[in-house]
């Protein structure tokens, strides 16, 4: 009796606690309200953790900067776990709060998918920083989608820009043979119409190898590759996938030198594990690598961790997830200084008046090296048409210890991935009965 | 006629680490009637208890040694599945002595679910390394008899030999032990075993302790292949399909179909797959698993359930 008591008790205490941490803390109403969908347990939390760190700790370190323009940012988190109905649900949740949410950022293409559509009727801005809908880059079609400084159509294009220029010119690549082994959701199978595409453009045999969720079992997978003996592997996975990837790679004998990922397949948590039998893979980075040496990165550490305001370990400040983050929370923090600039300064701003801010952001190297990311990354400039704003990448390395770049700066190429927009994003308006916007809606 | 084989190796060696897990399911249902869905967690929690503990140790002790290291971690988690396994007997089986088995199933759904969140919470979510000295390049075979050989995954093939030993163990305890059969006692009729003086308490908690110990070198394996790390629990799904195709209550069988599961759909990813877009051996081993069951509703070895009218 005492046990169960005891139980009921603890329960109680729990709860209170738990209500206790997830209450909002007091805000003024001028303050700019995000919505924080992350994942920090389940299969996918290695790599969803390092991101929502440094998505918080840039909005904190926004606010230690004494905000935008006196506006402070404000936020509350909500877990995910990677799956596309949770997501849902918590986007359902804390829209309306706090005045309603300025933009969301779901890190997930699953649950990007879903909330394109509830975005519209919404009036909040879905920014997918280097995921989401490809197609989603023309703004005209897609007016609430900001898939900002990469695409998977982007990624995938540099990387068979990459392979082509090792191989001495995209007229090398004829019957060369490249295997895509990616996770089999919609974030996998993302880069298949534009590797479909320069396959066709370059003579290379493309054959694709899925993976099923969450991607502990790929002995299968591993020994077609070994059968197949492919010039060049492609890796577009995401958590774990990625380091039994590479784990398999190894238990297959296949050289880690010739396979390449997507930069959700560029992280520490993907290497860290295997050690040495990762040495020599190489993934994109989505313009930044790790950076432990970059401005933003110190002030992090200066104005948060050494003061123990900073989110997670001091350790994982400046690796690649966590600059994500950063980036992630960088971008939709000048958008709102953007959008300030229009609708008045110190002003609390609109889901509406966000989406004209990151239409409208022109992040040049100076605004960049001005607020601490000189090296990390290049110029970001958005139009009411063209939602990516930067298609810039590069290769980076695993030495068996850290993340070394291995590669030139490339641009996707656009007169590649712009048909295939068009097209897409043509037929997306089409069967939704869209009415593309015109020159004269952008200004509004 | 190599790559075939190099399947074949390969499915086997699956098999049998899925047999790993498979058992714990076994062990549960034989020696309590109740079918552990906490399983796969209980094989999560052992693992990240491992990892933990073999980095937490040498920073405690202030020790350079990576063996005593694992030993030590190794030891520890032993007696952190006991503590789990009488938590559980205590907090949750005691108060259901003699429910529906639906009931009980439903009980450790709930300790799976608890397991997960308070494993993460109390070790991390980050994916943590168990360096067992596992070897992980592959070794080449019969280079003589085909072109460029057979592969052989070391790893798989030891973390197999692993299992090979539990299973031959848990069979002498289950047959040849008084406890053993003392367990088998209770999990034909909890009641009837009481009255012979059988504890049924004790014997729950020791049961449990031994699926806690199964599900620790589980761990110790696919943590080593794959990291501890959250997929884990997911491993004990792979598991499923071959308890009910060997038989919830055969040590032979959890063996046997994980062979065959392991066989089944390595084969039908690799000669199947291409045909239907690939990414098809998780469903196609439950329909192996359901197929089986058309012929033999008990799995291969089930025991034959036969009721008087």
């Amino acid at each position: 009796m005492k046990l169960r008591k005891l139980a009921v008790a603890a329960s109680i205490a729990a709860i209170g606690f738990s209500a206790a941490l997830t209450a909002p803390a007091a805000y003024a109403a001028e303050d700019q309200f995000f919505p924080v969908l992350a994942y920090r347990t389940g299969a996918y939390a290695p790599n969803g953790a390092p991101w929502a760190n440094g998505f918080v700790d840039y909005m904190k370190l926004t606010n230690a900067r004494g905000g935008v323009n006196g506006v402070k940012m404000i936020w509350e988190e909500c877990e995910t776990a990677y799956a596309t109905d949770r997501g849902v649900e918590c986007y359902e949740r804390l829209k309306g709060k706090h005045g309603g949410a300025t933009a969301v950022q779901p890190l997930s293409t699953g649950i990007t998918f879903a909330l394109t559509e509830k975005a519209p009727v919404d009036k909040i801005p879905v920014i997918t920083a280097g995921y989401g809908r490809s197609e989603s880059q023309n703004g005209a079609v897609f007016g609430w989608n900001f898939p900002l400084v990469g695409t998977y159509w982007s990624g995938a294009d540099v990387l068979v820009q990459h392979i082509a220029k090792k191989e001495g010119g995209f007229d090398k690549l004829k019957g060369k043979k490249i295997t895509l082994v990616y996770h089999d959701s919609p974030y996998g199978k993302e880069p298949i119409a534009l590797l479909q595409e320069r396959a066709k453009m370059h003579g290379f045999n493309l054959s694709l190898l899925p993976v099923a969720h969450p991607g502990v079992e790929q002995k299968a997978t591993w020994l077609q590759i070994r059968q197949n003996k492919p010039d060049y592997v492609f890796l577009w996975g995401w958590g774990v996938m990625n380091s039994t990837a590479i784990k398999e790679a190894q238990a297959t004998g296949y050289p880690r030198e010739k396979m390449y990922g997507v930069w959700w397949s560029g992280a520490e948590p993907d290497v860290k594990d295997v050690g040495d039998g990762a040495k020599g893979y190489n993934a994109l980075a989505m313009q930044h690598g790790a950076e432990p040496n970059a401005k933003v990165v110190k002030e992090v550490l200066e104005k948060l961790h050494a003061k123990g305001q900073g989110t997670g370990p001091k350790e994982e400040v400046g690796q690649v997830l966590y600059m994500r983050g950063l980036i992630s929370a960088m971008v939709q923090t000048e958008a709102v200084r953007v959008a300030q600039g229009r609708y008045g300064k110190g002003k609390h701003i609109t889901g509406e008046q966000m989406r004209w801010g990151l239409e409208n952001l022109n992040l040049d190297q100076k605004a960049l090296d001005g607020l601490g990311f000189a090296g990390v990354m290049r110029p970001v400039h958005t139009t009411c048409i063209d939602h990516m704003g930067s298609g810039f990448a590069r290769v980076h390395t695993w030495d068996g210890k850290k993340w070394n770049f291995s590669s030139d700066w490339y641009e996707a190429d656009q007169k590649v991935l712009r048909p295939m927009v068009m097209l897409a994003s043509g037929k997306y308006a089409e069967e939704k009965k869209i009415t593309p916007r015109t020159p004269e809606d952008c200004k509004k | 006629m190599a790559f075939f084989l190099e399947t074949l190796l390969g499915g086997l060696m699956s098999g049998m680490l899925y047999s790993l897990v498979a058992l714990g399911f076994v062990l549960i249902y034989k020696a309590s009637g109740v079918f552990n869905f906490a399983q796969g967690a209980m094989v999560l929690f052992a693992a990240l208890s491992m990892a933990r503990f073999s980095e937490w140790i040498p920073e405690w002790l202030g020790m350079d040694n990576l063996f005593m290291a694992n030993v030590l971690a190794f030891a520890v988690s032993v007696v952190v599945m006991f503590v789990v396994a009488w938590l559980i007997e205590r907090l949750v089986l005691r108060h259901l002595v003699n429910q529906e088995g639906a009931t009980l199933l439903m009980a450790t759904l709930g300790i799976a679910y608890f397991l997960d969140g308070v494993g993460q919470t109390i070790f991390g979510s980050d994916i943590y390394k168990i360096d067992v000295g596992m070897p992980k390049e592959p070794v080449m075979m019969l280079e003589s008899v085909f072109e460029g050989g057979i592969l052989i995954n070391k790893e798989d093939f030891v973390a197999a030999f692993i299992s090979a030993l539990l299973v031959v163990a848990l069979s002498i305890f289950f047959q040849k032990t008084s406890t053993g059969r003392a367990l088998r006692a209770v999990a034909d009729d909890h009641q009837a075993a009481q009255s012979i003086g059988i504890p049924l308490n004790r014997s729950w908690v020791i049961v449990w302790c031994v699926a806690g110990i199964t599900a620790l070198v589980a761990g110790v394996i696919w943590g080593s292949k794959l990291g501890a790390q959250f997929s884990l629990s997911t491993v004990a799904l792979r598991a499923l399909p071959v308890v009910i195709l060997g038989g919830l209550t055969s040590v032979p069988g959890a063996i046997i179909g994980g062979l065959i599961i392991g066989v089944g759909e390595k084969l039908s990813e690799v000669y199947l797959g291409p045909y239907v877009g690939g990414g098809i051996e998780i469903w196609f081993a439950y329909m192996l698993a359901l197929v089986f069951l058309l012929f033999r509703p008990q799995g291969l070895f089930g025991e034959k359930i036969i009721d008087r009218v």
